[in-house]
């Protein structure tokens, strides 16, 4: 019965709810006991069975009153460290704020609770939200599921990917059933693509930001991380919503995502953006990736080549932008009010002892970097020109869009990687982004969904980016690709088992 | 009239640009909800936006937009439709976010103008070079334990505005009246109270020296935080004297910034520029550019009042007062609605003595007022009373000088003048028998001086009013005593 109800998707997690095939409170169970026998995996910083367990009775009692929530009601998902939440320590992956208790929850984990979702845990991540592997985290690096059968890497503990790699691993490893991700510059769909499982970033706008430590306020935004593309849709519809509380909060409606569902692809048009291409790129990607394209052909989609002609500057655009604004971001844990504070002779002395122990050494290159690109002398040529790039970027794809409607590209240039692998070259860490960037620049929704396997049995994801606020063409597409994939996620044996 | 400091080296001028903090008027914080109420316990007025804590975010308050166009628009000057807030980052314990947020690039306020108005009567334009919005600091409280500081973020994200003048000024006196024009302003119009003495407005003053004739700014020095118009003026004066003896001695002013300690009458050195931050603006992605429509600035525009300058030329003109009268009328709007009222007569179509009015307003009324401690708007004497005052003049009622003593008793007991004259039997003796018969009792006991009037004295015709106003107890009407003293005693 447990193994049953971890393998369920929202969707049907609804359904047998719906039915009373099982409670909210049996869910919550078997996913409070999957938490706690993965824990070699590291995927939460906070376990929180006690939370769960309380909303899945007051869940089972809403729906014995026949109130129900809707689709996530009763559904046991994992909330990313990153979102502060009410009288739980919320820690960012940081040293500096460990032992930080909000006495506030973030709007999106609101949402989530209104919609009597059910919270597990807290889950690990990159300190701050920055990397692509979840091995900043000062509460340990996070281990992916899979493992690779061969190859040099055959056998070893993998990354899941990050920043959001706690929310993947605990998704791929059916912890729970879905969890909250953020993504500025990939942090959602690089590590589901790592761990075989759907990361929806959405239009910058539609999740609020209010509540999430920021990182760079102008890409960070929220989004769903499940199993299936439905999952996913259903999860955001509790996510999405406009807030008064975040300026950068858009006024727009909520679609009902799921109702875009079902309707295949034909007439749609899908462009493949040429410049999607890295240097020591693995031929199984592209090749993935051509087969992804003939799948949505045969789908009755049309495939279109298109132009994005500044994709290359995107990187080295991203690691001005978002360091520039994590700098500032990032100056409020000085000590003195909240978190770590590690006393000096001075107040100086204080803020340096504090935020010399209190930040990692990515976290720290970080605010390096992006003071840098903020001084007097360099602001210019680094970053008004980065800002001057980014509109050519977002541009390029208000260009393409007037000739497709989705468009088809790799997630990342490789599979999961082993852990301790790009840690001492933080230049082939960055890489890691290189296609998950352009469009979060852009500020557009994207997805990553499970395609297939690499030569060595890990997980590659496909990504598709739509226009702005047209998620359902996303989902649409997605579903599409999902079910000419027909990737399978394995069930992998926890710990005791 | 120019201010000059006399050196060795010859004759030198100071070079004066002001920047006042202005506290918007608004219940909440620029960017939270949170109170903006003066007072309160420390911390009392904290919203988890003010205090910085992790994954908040600001939400610009509109009302404070609104008043910053109005305060734009009172000043003459140019509304940018397009403005934005950037951080400006810096690290201090009073400062949660480790930035604040601030306009800078793109200001919501561009050029304008504010007109001094000098004690000649004479005015003289400054240039304002731009207003922007800013958010206010916390406190430092370093006098609370012998080794900790505590931190109150009561004012923290209270709104500002920044109001930033060109290198106008040329004398301490200007610069004081620059800072009262602007509070007179910003009062007419209700964007900030004004009151220094609670920090809700400040100055930051620019100082430098040149040699009398040169055209080139020489390097100028910020003294920081100055909080009364007293202290602006003596800021200047020392600060200016000092940077004479720096060039003269053949040294170099370096630009810095300074602090005015008034006890000891001088400025000393706060940070030098090696040490100056590196501000790093970037507009702030937490928030979207300010975008107005010409519309909302007209619609703003038809709702200010009159304006000082506005009022005062209609002053001059409506009621014949000297630039002065009328300047010194219009510098509290109170002040001058009180004035336009003691003119304004319950007759229809008729107007009191306006020039009369205005002397006894700014000559009586402000005397007492001062002695009182008390404003305009909480005077005992009521405007009417005040008018009704000047109809007992104007109609022979009483004397000038029987009025005087009557505004006394109505300041002490706010009764109607008409009251007081009736009650006290002030009203002016203008019966011819009445006062005959005084006349005549006097010279019938004066014999002496009587005679010496007779041998040719006439001088001492003063001495015989004097006696029969005394004996009328002022009452007598005073022309009409020296007339008939004047018969009778050449009789």
């Amino acid at each position: 019965m447990g193994n049953n109800l971890t393998n369920l998707t929202i969707a049907e997690a609804r359904d047998g709810l719906t039915g009373g095939d099982f409670s909210a409170v049996e869910l919550a169970e078997v996913h409070n006991k999957a938490v706690a026998d993965a824990r070699d995996l590291n995927a939460f910083v906070t376990e929180t069975p006690d939370v769960a367990l309380s909303a899945a009775k007051a869940s089972d009692a809403r729906r014995a009153a026949g109130d129900v929530r809707g689709p996530m009601d009763g559904v046991p998902v994992a909330i990313k460290d990153l979102f502060c939440t009410e009288g739980i320590q919320s820690t960012a992956g940081s040293h500096i704020l460990e032992g930080f208790v909000p006495e506030y929850e973030s709007t999106v984990s609101q949402n989530l609770k209104d919609a009597g979702a059910v919270m597990v845990g807290k889950s690990n991540m990159d300190e701050f939200a920055m990397g692509s592997a979840t091995v900043s985290s000062y509460y340990g690096n996070t281990i992916n599921p899979w493992k690779a059968a061969t190859g040099e890497n055959a056998g070893k503990d993998l990354v899941p990917g990050g920043s959001s790699g706690g929310s993947a691993s605990a998704v791929a490893a059916r912890l729970c059933l879905g969890a909250t991700g953020t993504d500025t510059g990939g942090s959602i769909r690089q590590p589901a693509s790592f761990t075989g499982i759907v990361g929806m970033k959405p239009t910058y706008g539609r999740c609020s930001r209010w509540g999430i430590v920021a990182f760079a306020s102008s890409l960070d935004q929220a989004g769903p991380m499940t199993r299936t593309v439905r999952d996913a849709a259903i999860m955001l519809g509790a996510m999405a919503g406009h807030d008064l509380r975040d300026s950068t909060s858009a006024p727009v409606e909520t679609p009902d995502f799921e109702s875009s569902l079902g309707q295949g692809v034909k007439g749609l048009r899908v462009g493949i953006p040429k410049e999607y291409t890295a240097d020591g790129m693995p031929q199984e990607i592209t090749d993935l990736w051509a087969k992804g394209a003939e799948w949505l052909k045969a789908a009755g989609a049309e495939i279109i080549d298109v132009s994005l002609p500044h994709t290359k500057y995107a990187l080295p655009t991203y690691y001005i932008v978002a360091p520039a604004e994590a700098s500032a971001n990032l100056a409020r844990y000085d000590g003195v009010r909240f978190g770590l504070r590690v006393d000096g002779e001075s107040l100086d002395d204080m803020y340096m002892n504090t935020r010399g122990e209190g930040f990692g050494e990515e976290v720290q290159r970080r605010v390096l970097i992006g003071t840098y690109v903020l001084s007097a002398g360099y602001y210019d040529a680094y970053y008004v020109k980065a800002q001057k790039v980014r509109t050519r970027i977002a541009g390029d794809f208000n260009a393409a869009f007037e000739d497709v409607d989705v468009m088809l590209a790799p997630t990342a240039p490789s599979p999961a990687f082993a852990i301790g692998e790009k840690m001492d070259d933080p230049v082939a860490m960055y890489l890691n982004d290189v296609f998950t960037v352009p469009a979060s620049l852009a500020g557009l929704p994207a997805m990553s969904v499970p395609a297939g396997l690499s030569a060595d049995g890990l997980p590659l994801g496909l990504q598709l980016i739509a226009r702005p606020f047209d998620e359902l063409t996303l989902f649409r597409a997605g579903e599409a690709l999902e079910q000419a994939a027909g990737f399978d996620l394995p069930i992998f044996s926890g710990g005791e088992d | 009239m120019s201010y000059i400091i006399q050196g060795d080296t010859g004759d030198w001028e100071v070079v004066i640009g002001l920047e006042v903090h202005a506290q918007i008027v608004s219940n909440s914080k620029l960017f939270s909800g949170a109170s903006t109420e003066f007072g309160g316990e420390s911390n009392d007025h904290v919203s988890l936006v003010d205090a910085a804590m992790p994954g908040m975010l600001p939400v610009l308050n509109e009302h404070c937009v609104e008043q910053a166009v109005r305060t734009g628009l009172g000043l003459k000057a140019h509304i940018n439709l397009y403005s934005v807030f950037e951080r400006k980052n810096y690290f201090y314990a009073d400062l949660p976010q480790g930035y604040q947020i601030s306009q800078f690039a793109h200001p919501i306020v561009g050029a304008g103008t504010v007109i001094l108005d000098m004690p000649d009567g004479s005015t003289r334009p400054i240039g304002i070079e731009r207003l922007h919005m800013e958010q206010d600091a916390g406190k430092s409280m370093h006098d609370q334990d012998p080794k900790r500081s505590f931190i109150d973020l009561n004012r923290s994200g209270v709104a500002l505005m920044e109001i930033v003048s060109d290198p106008d000024m040329r004398s301490p006196e200007e610069a004081g009246i620059y800072v009262r024009k602007l509070r007179s302003i910003v009062r007419y119009l209700g964007t900030c109270d004004g009151n220094m003495e609670q920090g809700s407005m400040r100055a930051d003053v620019n100082v430098s020296v040149r040699k009398v004739g040169e055209t080139d700014l020489r390097t100028r020095c910020e003294i920081k935080n100055v909080n009364s118009v007293r202290f602006v003026m003596q800021a200047i004066e020392v600060e200016a004297q000092r940077q004479v003896e720096i060039w003269e001695s053949g040294g170099e002013v370096h630009q810095e910034t300074r602090l005015f300690d008034p006890a000891k009458s001088e400025t000393r050195a706060m940070r030098s520029k090696e040490f100056a931050h590196d501000y790093r603006y970037f507009p702030d992605p937490d928030l979207l550019p300010v975008k107005l429509s010409a519309e909302y600035v007209d619609a703003i525009a038809a709702t200010l009042p009159e304006l000082p300058d506005e009022k005062k030329n209609r002053f001059m003109t409506d009621y014949s007062l000297s630039a002065y009268d009328a300047g010194v009328l219009v510098v509290d709007q109170d002040t001058a609605a009180y004035f336009e009222d003691v003119v304004r007569s319950p007759e229809k179509g008729k107007t009191r003595d306006a020039k009369l009015a205005a002397n006894w307003v700014i000559s009586n009324l402000f005397g007492a007022l001062n002695a009182l401690g008390k404003s305009v708007t909480d005077s005992p004497v009521s405007s009417q009373q005040l008018g009704q005052l000047l109809d007992l003049m104007a109609d022979d009622t009483i004397s000038g000088r029987i009025a005087k003593d009557v505004f006394e008793i109505m300041i002490e007991t706010s009764r109607d003048p008409a009251d007081i004259v009736e009650e006290k039997g002030l009203t002016q003796i203008t019966d011819t028998g009445a006062i005959e018969a005084a006349v005549d009792d006097v010279i019938a006991n004066s014999p002496e001086q009587v005679q010496e009037f007779k041998d040719g004295n006439e001088r001492i015709a003063g001495w015989f009013v004097g006696q029969v106003m005394k004996a009328t107890q002022g009452k007598a009407n005073p022309g009409m005593v020296n007339q008939l003293l004047k018969e009778k005693l050449k009789s």
